[in-house]
């Protein structure tokens, strides 16, 4: 045992989730998974991936968001923008969407970066108190009511600006890169580009949409985010009308099929380790800090703001990333797929895994994604509607049973806490030597507190 | 930009109001009509939501279970249409009150999410087993009306008996609810109860009578709404529940979660909002199509709610409080 102990917990991770690999990818070279099996242990991963964003923002952070299928859907939607554009070139250029998505992206950064340094919050702030010895408050409101609404022109403007330079130059350099590349392998390039676009996508607008949402309090935020998820949802099946290709309520069809098990594994082996890299680290203890008490994390010095929107962008991002793959494993996109019901999907997995729990998460999509098509193969002939009845019966019953959730906040393998190395602190009565040997560093410290 | 946007918008609506106030006033009243139908479901939310700080997310399955009882008492029995929506209520507040007993209660000392989620499976369940073969019907069905449709034109404006026997149900059902709330024991007990639980169960009130009496006071308004509903839009299926609900829902928290006036007020605002965006908005796109209101009512009714908690966190008339762990 002691010799089990002793073995680094990421080896024995890391070989159980090598195993997991080669043993699917094994049975389905034998053939002894149908496509059918081998898509659902896919979705498995692309349900881990969206259900980790979500603990990032629920389990870790404590934001009540009900809108993360909102930027599934971005991710999914853009991701397949792009590559249906190097497949099919439906807007002319192989690469016009992809330089499109590229362009708006910097954009909508480039745009942000001047209207963060045209309102700098503490000019701002003595302006106002300089305006207000001669103004009533009404006045002072309505001209920072106008200052934030010249910076907005402005950085509109700029964004704007970028966005046709970048999208004038950028086709034509792309297609010339890609175009070096043998065939099969720029396909990859694309597609891997298209899920990076969609995800970062999805992350802006989640900045966007959580710097004015985050200050509500926690269930009006999840009604908020909700409305924008049913927002996101009422656009897609209008989005025809402004890009024909996404063909709106009708569903987009004609998107390449390339998700497979490597890319779907890798994405969420890479996820994970940002997850828990995450939480360990000192930003995500912070982020932690403003579920545990809002007020108490404010008292110690941590920006609450900065980090309820950091960790909404992650989450968004992780979102975005599941959404791409999801759309180039089903290939066919519909506003449906993404209403607010189906949003519920990955709430149900992190609580039944235990919130804030990464192997709760990790083990509850697996289990989500194989008893829901499960239970589409086990019925018997004429009982398939049962199986929206049979499901939630299940999730009444673990719900009653277990209502902290399968693994509730414990653990498993690398994904346990570090252990805290305690350091050694010198103490004068066991090595006053070491004290009077190190003269120097005392010194400068009360040094720098005289001053 | 947004105040430039909004001017506007209520630009052009004044325009076209001017040139044609009857169409207009028609608007209205569709308007209207939807949105009593809301206010009725939005109680219950807000009253559940006040008692036990619960999203309860089967309210608008419980809605859509009153309007198929009465469509089978209807139809099928050929009940009339008092003892119809009678008959739902009741079997709506049975449920509510179940479901709470069942799905609800043992969850009550457990985090808020899990019986958050429970809500959700039991909105999947009656959803779902609702749409069995043998229980309700998976099809649409079209609602029979118990009663001969007659429509009067009051000032160019038409009204129909529909319109007046839904703002009569809503009204006369409202003035129940304000009487239930205010002037009798367990209304007492209630806003107690809402007010601070466990000092209420030291004075004695029996917390899960209490409890019970809210889902069944909340799922009696459900249930006449799922009747108004299906008799003014005859075309019901078990899913019909989720997007009243939702919509009706979202009217609550708009009015501020928790207020009886405010759930009121919201529902009539989201009633009003949505017909008249059905009604006057058209933007002309670059791609030469037009984008309708009918289309997007639901994001423009989204945006309104957000913009609403931009200005005002918790809702028009939700009292500012500190946040319950």
């Amino acid at each position: 045992m002691k010799i089990l102990r002793a073995i680094p917990s990421w080896i024995t991770s890391a070989v159980v989730a090598l195993a997991l690999y080669f043993g699917v990818e094994w049975l389905f070279r034998q053939g002894k998974l149908t496509i059918y099996w081998q898509q659902v242990c896919q979705m498995a991963g692309i349900m881990a991936i969206t259900s980790l964003g979500l603990n990032v923002i629920y389990g870790f952070n404590g934001q009540f968001s009900l809108g993360h299928i909102g930027f599934y859907a971005i991710g999914a939607y853009t991701s397949a923008l792009i590559t249906k554009d190097w497949q099919t070139q439906w807007s002319g250029v192989r690469t016009g969407a992809l330089a499109g998505v590229l362009a708006l992206e910097l954009a909508l950064v480039m745009a942000g970066v001047v209207f963060m340094l045209l309102r700098v919050g503490r000019l701002q702030k003595r302006l106002r108190e300089t305006l207000s010895r001669w103004l009533n408050q009404f006045e002072v409101g309505f001209l920072s009511f106008l200052v934030l609404a010249v910076a907005l022109i402005i950085s509109m403007a700029v964004g704007i600006g970028v966005m046709k330079g970048v999208f004038a130059a950028l086709p034509g350099f792309l297609e010339n890169l890609l175009g070096r590349l043998p065939a099969q392998m720029a396909t990859q390039v694309v597609f891997f580009l298209a899920l990076i676009c969609g995800a970062l996508l999805a992350s802006i607008v989640a900045l966007i949409i959580g710097l004015p949402l985050l200050k509500l309090a926690s269930d009006y935020f999840g009604i908020a985010t909700l409305g924008f998820a049913m927002m996101v949802f009422s656009a897609l099946q209008n989005a025809d009308k402004v890009i024909p290709t996404m063909k709106g309520a009708r569903g987009m069809v004609g998107i390449p099929r390339l998700t497979t098990w490597t890319w779907a594994f890798v994405l969420t082996v890479a996820v994970i380790i940002i997850t828990r890299n995450l939480r360990y680290s000192s930003v995500g203890r912070a982020i932690v800090s403003v579920r545990e008490d809002e007020i108490a994390a404010k008292a110690m010095g941590i920006d609450v703001a900065r980090y309820k929107t950091l960790a909404f962008t992650i989450g968004a991002l992780f979102a975005g990333l599941a959404g791409g793959l999801y759309a180039h494993l089903y290939t066919f996109l519909h506003p449906s797929t993404f209403n607010f019901i189906k949003g519920f999907d990955p709430l149900i997995i992190i609580v039944f895994g235990g919130l804030g729990s990464i192997t709760g998460t990790i083990v509850a999509s697996a289990g989500w994604a194989f008893l829901l098509e499960g239970l589409r193969v086990l019925l018997p002939q004429g009982f398939e509607a049962w199986r929206f009845v049979i499901y939630p019966v299940l999730l009444l019953l673990i719900m009653l049973l277990r209502p902290q959730g399968l693994f509730g906040g414990v653990e498993l393998g690398w994904l346990r806490p570090p252990k805290v190395v305690r350091r050694e602190i010198p103490t004068p009565a066991v090595r006053p030597v070491e004290v009077v040997a190190n003269p120097d560093k005392h010194s400068s410290e009360s040094g720098g507190v005289a001053q | 930009m947004i105040v430039a946007l909004a001017a506007g918008f209520l630009y052009r609506l004044l325009a076209l109001i001017l040139s044609n106030p009857a169409y207009f006033f028609e608007q209205v009243r569709n308007g209207l009509q939807l949105g009593f139908v809301y206010a009725l479901i939005a109680l219950g939310y807000t009253m559940v939501y006040g008692v036990v700080r619960l999203i309860n997310f089967a309210h608008g399955d419980v809605f859509m279970v009153g309007a198929f009882t009465s469509f089978y008492a209807i139809t099928r029995y050929g009940w009339g249409f008092l003892p119809a929506i009678l008959l739902s209520m009741i079997i709506c507040a049975v449920l509510a009150i179940t479901i709470e007993r069942v799905a609800y209660k043992p969850l009550r000392d457990a985090p808020r999410i899990s019986a958050l989620i429970t809500a959700v499976g039991m909105s999947f369940f009656l959803e779902y087993f609702s749409a069995l073969d043998f229980v309700f019907t998976p099809d649409y069905i079209t609602y029979k009306r118990p009663f001969e449709v007659r429509v009067w034109e009051v000032g160019g404006v038409t009204i129909s008996n529909i319109m007046i026997i839904i703002v009569v149900a809503a009204v006369l059902l409202l003035a129940f609810l304000q009487y239930v709330v205010r002037q009798t024991k367990i209304g007492k007990a209630m806003r107690a109860t809402a007010a601070d639980k466990p000092t209420a169960r030291l004075m004695g009130i029996n917390i899960d009578l209490v409890i019970s009496a809210t889902f069944g006071l909340g799922a009696l308004f459900a249930g006449a709404a799922g009747v108004l509903y299906a008799i003014a839009y005859p075309q019901i299926i078990t899913f019909v529940g989720i997007l009243p609900g939702l919509k009706a829902f979202v009217a609550a928290v708009l009015g501020g979660i928790g207020s009886i006036p405010g759930a009121f007020l919201g529902s009539l605002i989201m009633g009003q909002v949505e017909v008249l965006t059905t009604a006057f908005f058209s933007v002309p796109l670059p791609s030469g199509e037009v984008l309708r209101g009918s289309t997007i009512r639901d994001l423009i009714a989204m945006a309104v709610l957000i913009l609403i908690f931009l200005v005002r966190p918790r809702g028009l008339l939700g009292e500012p409080e500190a946040e319950k762990a």
